[in-house]
């Protein structure tokens, strides 16, 4: 095999990169295109009415977008106070340890379980505790579903700043040490503002994850499609009315339904296309 | 006051330490939560005749509920299911990732190959349920019914960027001298990827590959649009099939079938952890 069959042979095999990218937006778009000319691209956007009386069909995305906006939010709230803590343990604390390596298992295995039983465990365990708290009556809602969202990103977030505290170079931080900090001042005064946006950019890619999120989501959201008043009320995000719905409907639904995954899939690829930029900033820095 | 500042600023270190340990360690609690759950609730369903029988009706296990005994059947259909759509999806995806992958590494300044860098990223970024959503679009639609060949396509394309990173970023990290001295041996490009490069690669890749099977291996949204789902043991590729998280979904909303949920999960998770650890493990131990 000589050298330009072989460069051509490559050049196909990363050409379908594209074209199945090209093919997601076009298809997508193409057949989205239904819904937004019926209602008007920012009349479904801004429409919260989903209803599909016959004749009277009505179709907006809004509930969704506020459901997924709530609980990608409050999941990263959740999110924050455990991964961090796992990052500077793996990262500072305990850097090259062996129980710092069980702790990033530990973590890489909680990446692994399938969303499927993040549901299930969901429904069957935390619902009922949350019932039992009376926090809300029928234990499903925007909470629930942030909550275990929440675990399924941690250990997204904590890997990758993880990374980013492990590289704050060792001098600085010596330098404080011999200035008389403490531990906890150096990881504040140091490791904090240099590995800041290393860090940050971390968090940025965890929402990226969290915002496509669908079994889980579907599982616990308590499925009513109006836009949620509270965080113990109920709703629907947008991968999880595209779940429930997508294989009952047709004509004018589905469409919209597409419409619906054509945003998820824009706000998603704006998402880790900003985390992606920053995270080489931050690498380069 | 000079020392009540500084034991003011130490019990601050200490607290910091303590509540970081504290903190790090809550988050194994839900991956035992989950395990345990899982474990305690499914592990007496496991026999024999889970593995190798089908779902059962809703009919017959309502039946079998009203009798007082455990509900019949099994997950076969789906585990055949899955099988054949992850081996679909595997002997397309390995190739083509591994020559994308080798595309990558060999060009990296070259301005395509950024796009393509790029849009890989973005694949792998984009949510499950609308990798569904286009292989819906793309196959169901135009063959007219949901298959074996949609689900395929489905994991397939979940599959591919995973397999093109670890592909890539292997051969980047393999010393320039391995493939100089290939070269330098007379070997063309080709040659050298194909006997020197791709071998030594060959931990990366392979762990590569482990990893993104276990990734797409729990996948059920995709697979809701495409495969579909069936209540027998099916080998044909053109018609609706199974898969394990298919059959988990359908347990869960079938009150008649509730009790084969833990099962299931249980099979899918010790799956899933294990080729995970094993992955791991190798990766460690080629490392060195």
């Amino acid at each position: 095999m000589n050298d330009k069959i072989y460069r051509v042979i490559l050049f196909i095999a990363a050409l379908i990169v594209p074209t199945v990218c090209g093919g997601v937006i076009y298809a997508l778009v193409t057949d989205a295109y239904d819904a937004f000319e019926y209602f008007g691209f920012f009349k479904f956007l801004t429409s919260s009415e989903w209803s599909y009386t016959e004749g009277a069909e009505q179709y907006g995305a809004l509930p969704f977008i506020t459901g997924t906006l709530m609980t990608t939010l409050l999941a990263l709230v959740f999110c924050i106070p455990f991964s961090l803590p796992v990052a500077l343990f793996v990262g500072e604390y305990f850097k090259g340890t062996k129980i710092a390596a069980v702790l990033s298992t530990v973590t890489d295995l909680l990446a692994g379980i399938p969303s499927i039983i993040y549901g299930l465990w969901g429904f069957y365990t935390l619902r009922p505790i949350i019932m039992a708290l009376d926090i809300s009556e029928q234990g499903s809602g925007i909470l629930t579903a942030s909550l275990v969202l929440a675990i399924m990103i941690i250990p997204y977030a904590a890997s990758l700043s993880a990374e980013f505290i492990k590289m704050v170079p060792n001098d600085l931080k010596e330098g404080a040490y011999s200035l008389g900090a403490t531990r906890a001042e150096v990881i504040r005064k140091v490791v904090f503002p240099v590995a800041g946006s290393g860090i940050f950019s971390s968090y940025v890619l965890a929402i990226g994850r969290a915002l496509g999120e669908t079994m889980t989501v579907t599982m616990l959201i308590g499925n009513t499609n109006n836009i949620p008043d509270s965080i113990t009320s109920t709703g629907n995000s947008m991968a999880s009315i595209i779940a429930n719905q997508f294989g009952e409907a047709d004509g004018l639904r589905l469409s919209s339904l597409i419409a619906i995954g054509l945003i998820l899939f824009l706000i998603t690829a704006a998402i880790n296309m900003v985390g992606k930029i920053m995270i080489k900033r931050a690498r380069i820095s | 006051m000079t020392t009540f500042k500084i034991k003011n600023r130490l019990a601050k270190d200490k607290l910091m330490l303590w509540s970081v340990c504290v903190l790090a360690a809550f988050t194994a609690v839900p991956l035992l939560a989950i395990l345990g759950e899982v474990l305690l609730r499914g592990y007496d369903q496991l026999s024999w005749s889970f593995f190798t029988e089908p779902t059962p009706t809703a009919y017959k296990a309502m039946k079998a509920i009203e009798a007082g005994e455990p509900i019949p059947g099994g997950i076969a259909n789906g585990i055949i299911g899955t099988m054949i759509m992850l081996g679909m999806a595997v002997i397309v995806a390995v190739p083509v990732g591994i020559l994308c992958g080798a595309f990558l590494a060999e060009n990296s300044k070259n301005r395509f190959a950024q796009v393509v860098s790029y849009l890989t990223d973005l694949l792998q970024g984009t949510p499950s349920v609308i990798i569904g959503i286009i292989t819906y679009i793309w196959i169901v639609v135009p063959m007219k019914g949901y298959s074996a060949i949609a689900g395929s396509v489905a994991l397939c394309i979940m599959m591919l960027p995973l397999i093109i990173r670890s592909t890539e970023e292997t051969l980047k990290i393999l010393p320039a001298s391995l493939k100089e001295a290939g070269l330098a041996l007379g070997g063309n490009k080709a040659r050298v990827m194909l006997k020197v490069q791709l071998p030594a690669a060959f931990g990366g890749i392979f762990t590569g590959v482990l990893l993104a099977i276990s990734r797409v291996i729990g996948e059920t949204a995709p697979l809701m649009f495409t495969a579909l789902g069936c209540s027998l043991i099916r080998f044909s590729i053109d018609k609706p099939i199974s898969a394990v998280p298919l059959l988990i979904w359908e347990f869960f909303n079938d009150p008649n079938l509730q009790e084969l949920i833990w099962g299931a999960s249980l099979f899918l998770l010790l799956f899933v952890l294990t080729l995970n650890l094993l992955s791991k493990y190798l990766a460690k131990k080629w490392n060195q």
